[in-house]
């Protein structure tokens, strides 16, 4: 099923990714919540990734996630021990649940890392303050693809 | 797929290890040897399909924290009750009077906090502790008003709630406060910020979770004010509301806002049935 139901719309997202970098706007997904396509046309580095995913300044995914083999003071648990991870999604899932979780996980309170509207009362980022034109997405399309690239190499099997 | 996705996830929280859990402890507050607080009691019945069980801060936190609060020689801020009781009894303002003036002990004033906010049927709208304060300063005494949430107003609010600790929290959501309750009601489950997070996402969804090192609690407000150890001060309600909204990042309100007038009706009727606290300690 996962990969059978290939839409035409993901068909053209593969094709723009040529084009270079996708905006958040521009994102397509699949019914499930998949991203076909790399955000930068490019395959992402892991290393990075593990750097993005662990700093509180950029993904802080600690806050909510724990992996065994990670070395981390006080990780959360508001989210799932993500050993083990690639075993259980593909690529395409995993750039899905980062870009936007919503669409994957109805209403979960995970945040979505690489959307930039229909947000209430956003903010410049944790001032308080109402946002500016320097409101961007939580990640960059480069993080977002090496914290994917981060998360395939989270296999048990 | 969606089904099948939220399945995976569901039987892998199921078979996360209980130690990576922190639930809210057991124990039980005795104030001063004397007085045993309701500290988890039956949810009130509008929490009915929300929680069962309500619960006080005080359990969300270390042993050590929590003794500090049991005891009034060693919880820091009773030292801001002390000034506010000669605030109580000094003269302000143009009719050269003080609170004292008119009410007398400040005894007189237990199982007021209990109660707020409360629809103030002069003014038209609902009251918390510090716009009553304000009013009597105002209105009575010729005096200024006190900054919302500043120095002295909090210290206030904490003898006045220092006075009701033990009694249990017993605001009114019927009436006239009943609009005032629904607004409030809705800014708690609206999801705000770029984060996309709701009061309850946190402390209705995940209480006992941990979220990064912090120990989510269900975010009551019997204990206000709260004296934390993290900026050893006195710290009210709505500053604290303004710092969660803060944390999603989102545009927040002020404290003293109508919003947070709501807000703090909503939550405090949330702890309908827990013991007055305030001033409590915290992290
Ligand atoms: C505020 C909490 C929170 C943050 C921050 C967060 N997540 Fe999540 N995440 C969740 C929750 C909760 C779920 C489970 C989905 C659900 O049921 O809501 C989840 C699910 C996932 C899953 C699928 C779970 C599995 O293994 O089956 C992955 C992968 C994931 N998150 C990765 C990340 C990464 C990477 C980041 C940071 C860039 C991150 N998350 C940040 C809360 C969070
Ligand atoms: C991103 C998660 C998050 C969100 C969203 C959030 N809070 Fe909090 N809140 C916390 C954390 C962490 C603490 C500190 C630990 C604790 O006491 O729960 C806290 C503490 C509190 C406290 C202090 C409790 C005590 O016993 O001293 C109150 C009150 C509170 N929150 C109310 C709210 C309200 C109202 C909202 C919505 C406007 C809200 N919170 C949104 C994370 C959150």
């Amino acid at each position: 099923m996962k990969f059978t139901t290939l839409t035409v719309t993901a068909i053209w997202a593969a094709g723009a990714a040529f084009a270079g970098v996708v905006e958040p706007g521009d994102v397509v997904f699949t019914e499930d919540g998949a991203v076909e396509a790399s955000l930068t046309g490019k395959p992402g580095n892991a290393e990075r990734g593990a750097e993005v995913y662990g700093s509180k300044k950029l993904g802080n995914c600690v806050a909510c996630h724990q992996i065994t083999s990670q070395d981390v003071a006080f990780p959360g648990n508001v989210g799932p021990v993500l050993d083990g991870a690639a075993d259980r999604w593909s690529e395409a899932e995993l750039r899905g649940i980062l870009t936007n979780s919503k669409m994957t996980f109805e209403g979960t309170i995970m945040p979505a890392y690489y959307k930039v509207d229909g947000f209430v009362r956003p903010g410049k980022a944790y001032t308080g303050k109402a946002a500016d034109d320097t409101f961007a997405p939580l990640l960059n399309p480069e993080q977002i693809e090496d914290v994917v690239a981060f998360l395939m190499t989270l296999k048990e099997e | 797929m969606k089904f099948k996705a939220m399945a995976t996830v569901a039987a892998l929280v199921l078979a996360a290890p209980m130690g990576a859990m922190a639930d809210p402890d057991d124990d039980t507050l005795v104030l001063n040897d004397e007085t045993t607080m309701v500290t988890k009691t039956a949810a009130p019945a509008h929490l009915e399909g929300a929680l069962d069980t309500i619960m006080s801060g005080w359990h969300f936190r270390s042993d050590e924290t929590q003794v500090m609060q049991a005891d009034d020689f060693d919880n820091p801020g009773m030292v801001f009750v002390e000034n506010a009781l000669a605030a109580w009894e000094t003269a302000d303002g143009s009719e050269g009077k003080s609170c004292a003036s008119c009410h007398g002990a400040v005894e007189t004033m237990a199982g007021v906090k209990a109660t707020y906010p409360k629809w103030n049927e002069d003014a038209g709208k609902v009251y918390t502790l510090q716009n009553q304060v304000n009013a009597c300063r105002t209105e009575r005494m010729g005096a200024k008003a006190w900054g919302y949430d500043k120095q002295p107003a909090i210290e206030m609010e904490a003898l006045l709630s220092s006075y009701s600790r033990g009694m249990p929290v017993n605001v009114a959501i019927d009436g006239p406060a009943r609009a005032t309750w629904e607004k409030g009601k809705e800014l708690y489950y609206t999801r705000t910020g770029q984060l996309e997070m709701s009061c309850a996402n946190c402390h209705e969804d995940n209480y006992g979770n941990m979220i990064r090192a912090d120990h989510l609690s269900q975010g009551q407000i019997n204990g206000f004010p709260t004296y934390r150890l993290k900026n050893a001060k006195l710290n009210g309600v709505q500053s604290r509301f303004k710092g969660c909204v803060r944390d999603t990042r989102a545009e927040t309100y002020s404290p003293g806002s109508e919003e947070f007038i709501a807000l703090e009706l909503y939550v405090m009727s949330r702890g309908n049935g827990l013991s007055v606290e305030g001033p409590s300690v915290r992290n």
